[in-house]
């Protein structure tokens, strides 16, 4: 029975033994920062003060914060949904010459590093933008267009995706018993894209309500959130405890959207149907205005900022020309960056190269380990998973208060690790949710097939989960890369000053005076836009052609 | 394993072999002897559900048994990992890899077995001319038609020259013109592989074409041996 017991042992072993990586990753740079933040916001001098909480709580700074952070995001998430709705029946249902190329024009502004999207609203409204004379600077509303700017594309997606497999024939049964186009829509339709509905806004409000570099560049000094006031508590009046207090409140409301949303994404599980159904349609001439009105509010919410960002960064005091991003590479003054926006650029590649690497190795392991459904695996899915649910800010608050010492001899303060680990927590849950399916989507008997034809498991999974992963991990590589170059919210904290990353050089620009450094910011915005959609781009390619093959 | 006794040094023998699925009430498999000579072809027949696939899958080691044991000539295999056991097994659906031609997926077993290339190409030409693929050596899989994928199914388990074959439904997702083609075919390959083998199928015809030995099963147990 000892042979026995062995082999039931072995496989957990294994498991755990690989378990080990990504779980100490996470305990170590994630779980002990984030009780370390709280521990901070709810005691004093060790022990828990509830009065100090609750007398920072009701400051009426405090609670301003609060409700803005809730009105910017109903806002966003309510005008995201308005213009998402007709994008996912114009891109999605409907099928027309170009609607792959509509399609992915419409998810660009999802790719966008958040400082690009900020610098380009930013260019439409500051003074000498074409929005200019408005007055939007600095105004919530703008903070509300780049919400939706950003989340349109969320609920296009997520929405669009369901409709596009929704069963015809429901809708045909409906329209047989009398009901009319609209009635259709409104009986069969839209009861069958709820819960896709319901998941997409309530992820949509969790990006917005966590939304910090556009606060942080268009609200300037009159716009705070819960996010940018964490910010200000650190960077300027070094109050931790303050910081880590908003924080707590930051990971109650990401807590409960997070709880929405997964109630809505789990009754969307149910309601799709396991085989997938061609619920598309093909265009008549009937559809061509719903089709132009779709593609007019895309068009002006996703493509004016860009076009004003681009215009800007080539507009200079002596006409259209290059000389902003000549300046790139040029020495700037002391007082405004320690070195050239090329030489942060160059700080970007390679901490994101570290940051990629950390996320997609962590990222493959973890796929390999919840591919099969059981309780620890799902634990493993949910704790992975976490990281998106508490903000980038958060994730760099942590690192920033525990990494400050010596760590098992390794000493990590301002260590140039930081900034790659805190990129890789915040890369991690996507490298995952693009992983994690593929792997659950390969069949268990295709393992099977090959160990009988003699294939150890380590062979198993060189010889067949590998080759069929491959396409996928080359995604969420991708994805990786482009999210830790554009990532601002843990790299604000973490990155040194005397060693920015290009998305906190766009930002220290962009708040300094002087038409020629924002103007440098443009022209740098520009220049991050063009790397990480180009990564982007080809990751999107490689998936495509992958979903031809398998 | 030489002083075992002559009895059990023939072929696959089941005993006392139970499965219960985590959860569940009833035993999938309930307490099931078998035995099946070297050579022999026997076709377990029985409704969807009677236990006749997870009896399969506990004999070629996929799913663990909570009692009884799988031995093959003598030798106990009941702990052996499915890729020691040289147990031969065809999905109803084939489970081709889709990442390999159908060269690639015949030649997959001799791979691991670490054949010499030369020999292999020729094993797996040999093969694919036994089920009349010789012409599709370098096709996708994916362009093949359902009786092609179960053929080159077929292929890939033969080529290790496994100890014991296992079919599971192999053609129960074919037409029925074609059934009985390719029943027909599967056996004389069987026969002229001198393969021993278990197939698991609803399809009493079937069986009686395929298998020397047809047995019964409902609701895990075994009804009739004859």
């Amino acid at each position: 029975m000892n042979a026995q017991r062995a082999r039931r042992v072995r496989p957990h072993l294994v498991w755990w033994g690989l378990a080990a990586l990504p779980l100490t990753f996470l305990a170590f740079f994630f779980l002990w920062p984030l009780a370390t933040v709280l521990w901070r916001g709810l005691t004093a001098d060790g022990s828990l003060r509830l009065d100090l909480v609750a007398e920072s709580l009701t400051d009426s700074h405090t609670l301003k914060a609060i409700g803005t952070t809730l009105g910017l995001a109903i806002a966003g998430t309510a005008g995201s949904v308005a213009l998402g709705i007709p994008a996912a029946y114009a891109l999605f249902h409907l099928q027309w010459r170009g609607v792959a190329l509509a399609r992915a024009a419409a998810s660009v502004p999802f790719v966008l590093p958040t400082v690009v999207v900020a610098a380009a609203f930013s260019a439409l409204v500051r003074r000498g933008g074409p929005l200019g004379w408005t007055g939007l600077d600095q105004s919530l509303w703008i903070i509300v267009a780049a919400l939706v700017f950003y989340n349109t594309s969320v609920i296009m997606r997520v929405v669009g995706g369901a409709w596009a497999g929704l069963d015809p024939s429901r809708i045909a049964a409906a329209r047989t018993l009398g009901a009319s186009r609209l009635a259709a829509f409104r009986h069969v339709t839209l009861p069958a894209l709820a819960p896709a509905l319901a998941s997409a806004a309530s992820l949509a409000f969790l990006f917005c309500a966590s939304s910090f570099g556009i606060v942080l560049v268009l609200g300037g000094s009159r716009v705070s959130t819960i996010e940018t006031e964490i910010y200000l508590q650190i960077n300027q009046f070094l109050d931790l405890r303050t910081a880590a207090l908003l924080s707590l409140v930051q990971l109650v409301i990401v807590a409960v959207t997070l709880r929405v949303s997964d109630r809505a994404r789990r009754s969307r599980e149910r309601s799709s149907p396991s085989r997938r159904l061609d619920g598309t349609r093909r265009a008549t001439r009937r559809d061509v205005p719903a089709i132009a009105l779709a593609l007019g509010a895309l068009g002006l919410i996703n493509g004016v900022p860009i076009v004003a960002l681009v215009e800007r960064s080539l507009r200079t005091a002596s006409g259209y020309s290059l000389q902003y991003y000549r300046a790139l590479g040029e020495e700037p003054a002391r007082a405004l960056l320690p070195e050239s926006v090329l030489m942060a650029a160059w700080h970007s590649v390679t901490v994101a190269a570290a940051a990629t690497v950390i996320s997609s190795v962590l990222g493959l392991i973890v796929a390999h380990l919840v591919t099969y459904r059981s309780r620890r695996s799902t634990a493993i899915d949910m704790l992975v998973a976490f990281p998106v649910g508490v903000s980038a800010v958060m994730i760099g608050l942590g690192l920033l208060l525990t990494m400050n010492r010596n760590v098992l001899g390794f000493d990590l303060r301002a260590s140039w690790w930081l900034v790659p680990i805190g990129q890789s927590l915040v890369a991690l849950p996507f490298v995952t949710r693009t992983l994690v399916p593929a792997a659950r989507a390969i069949d268990d008997r295709l393992r099977s097939a090959a160990a009988t034809l003699g294939a150890s498991p380590a062979k198993v999974w060189a010889l067949v989960d590998w080759p069929l992963l491959a396409r996928p991990f080359g995604v969420a590589v991708g994805f990786a890369a482009a999210i830790a170059l554009g990532e601002f919210g843990a790299t604000a904290f973490l990155a040194r000053p005397d060693a920015p990353t290009l998305p906190t050089a766009i930002v220290r620009l962009l708040g300094r005076p002087g038409a020629d450094n924002v103007g440098m910011a443009f022209a740098a915005a520009v220049l991050l836009a063009a790397v990480t959609g180009t990564i982007m781009f080809a990751a999107e390619r490689l998936r495509r052609v992958g979903e031809a093959d398998l | 394993m030489s002083d075992q006794p002559k009895a059990h040094s023939d072929g696959l023998r089941v005993t006392g072999l139970t499965v219960v699925y985590p959860g569940a009430d009833a035993a999938a498999v309930d307490a099931v002897s078998l035995h099946v000579r070297r050579g022999e072809t026997v076709a377990l027949v029985g409704p969807s559900g009677c236990g006749k696939s997870t009896l399969l899958a506990a004999i070629a080691g996929i799913t663990p048994p909570q009692h009884g044991t799988v031995a093959f000539d003598g030798e106990d295999v009941t702990l052996l990992p499915i890729h020691r056991r040289g147990f031969g097994l065809v999905f109803q659906d084939g489970q081709l890899f889709p990442h390999r031609t159908v060269a690639g997926n015949v030649s997959f077993g001799l791979e691991m077995a670490k054949v010499p290339a030369a020999e292999r190409d020729a094993r797996v030409r040999e093969l694919l001319e036994l089920v009349g693929l010789a012409k599709y050596h370098d096709q996708a899989v994916e362009n093949l038609s359902g009786g092609e994928r179960q053929r080159v199914a077929l292929a890939r388990s033969l080529a290790p020259q496994p100890r014991l074959l296992l079919l599971d439904e192999p053609l129960s997702s074919l037409d029925a013109e074609l059934r009985f083609r390719l029943a027909r075919e599967m056996q004389e390959i069987l026969t002229v592989t001198g393969t021993t083998a278990v197939l698991v199928t609803h399809d009493p015809a079937e069986a009686d074409l395929v298998a020397s030995t047809v047995i019964h099963m409902a609701a895990g147990r075994i009804l009739t041996a004859g």
